[in-house]
């Protein structure tokens, strides 16, 4: 266990290798895809972690993306930042979102190739008698100064205490393109 | 609906003299992600850590850093280095003390596109930071990758380790 939470905290232990588990994938298609969703996920593992990849569509060189949790898109969510845009470090509090925002990923006029990276912590989300804390490590490199950003944020949705069986992650450009992959995992206890 | 378990243990090196780079090659391409682990120190402090893929040493990396030394916050960033994606101490240099970084490297072996790298390092006589790197060479799959101290002469000190685990998807 001590492996394990040294892991998703990234302290550079190991996990051991029988607790990490993939439960699900979303590979985008040509078409693209407007939401990347996993539901019905499995109440079997003690925390989450979604890893991915993702470019999005729309006239820009970034835009943000959104994450709900079991469908609720009321204004339930707080969330804390620390982010760093090649120049500057910065820090913000959002209260009463209709999401948590997480972070920022290359649009149609980036350059060819350049994906963004997530990774996703959710720490307990099957405790029924506490808000889940929703980690993440998300960062974009353009080998620019425009859109390149790195984000440190942490936040939850305070609606209630319901065990997380859905997430959904919407892009604010009109979708995430091909070659973004989205990937869940389950972390045992 | 889950697919099995992963996070599985690639290779290790763990240094029986110092060294300025440590290499691990033959990485196969059977999983998604890559996660390198440093654990370790320099014999002379000084000196920031990157991680080059496959061999190329062009002007094909950048980087965006995040960094809290202490007493300030900032962020900077590399554009078109041929030292490789940030890993470790780029702010106030890797010391003698012992040390951690961790590197996510994701989606590694895909031909399609450029490779994002996430790094995580703190050691807690210098700095925490945190890093998301670019590598822009043509896509190809890494299957090499090599950490390397770029300043001076500065090595890794014995008995650094360097571990790599793959991750697969579902």
């Amino acid at each position: 266990m001590l492996n394990l939470i040294s892991a998703i905290h990234g302290t550079g232990v190991a996990a051991s290798t029988n607790s990490y588990e993939s439960i699900a994938t979303v590979t985008v298609g040509a078409g693209g895809s407007s939401s990347i969703s996993f539901s019905s996920i499995p109440s079997t593992y003690k925390h989450l972690q979604i890893r991915a990849i993702g470019r999005q569509s729309g006239a820009n060189t970034g835009y943000a993306a959104q994450l709900r949790v079991n469908g609720n898109s009321g204004s339930n969510y707080t969330q804390h930042r620390l982010r760093g845009n090649g120049t500057t470090a910065t820090a913000a509090a959002y209260t009463a979102q209709t999401s948590i925002s997480i972070g920022g990923w290359p649009a149609a006029n980036s350059s060819a190739s350049i994906f963004g990276t997530i990774i996703i912590d959710i720490l307990d989300y099957t405790d029924t008698n506490k808000y889940k804390t929703i980690r993440y490590l998300q960062g974009t490199d353009q080998n620019s100064a425009t859109d390149s950003n790195i984000f440190f944020d942490s936040g939850f949705m305070f609606a209630n205490t319901n065990a997380i069986t859905q997430i959904d992650i919407i892009p604010d450009g009109t979708s995430f393109v091909q070659y973004s992959q989205f990937a869940l995992y389950g972390i045992k206890g | 609906m889950a697919a099995g378990s992963t996070y599985t243990p690639i290779a290790t090196t763990t240094l029986g003299s110092a060294a300025a780079s440590i290499t691990l090659s033959s990485i196969p391409s059977t999983y998604t992600y890559l996660v390198l682990v440093l654990n370790g120190s320099l014999t002379t402090s000084g000196s920031s850590v990157w991680v080059r893929f496959n061999g190329d040493t062009a002007t094909n990396y950048s980087s965006t850093i995040l960094y809290g030394t202490g007493t300030a916050a900032g962020s900077t960033r590399e554009t078109s280095v041929s030292n490789g994606c940030v890993f470790a101490g780029y702010q106030q240099g890797m010391s003698t003390s012992q040390s951690t970084a961790i590197m996510h490297i994701q989606n590694y072996a895909n031909t399609t596109t450029y490779k994002t790298t996430l790094a995580r390092y703190s050691d807690a006589s210098q700095e925490a930071e945190t890093a998301v790197g670019l590598w822009r060479k043509t896509p190809e799959a890494i299957n090499s990758l090599t950490a390397v101290v770029v300043f001076g002469s500065r090595v890794f000190s014995i008995g650094t380790t360097l571990t790599l685990y793959g991750i697969a998807a579902a």
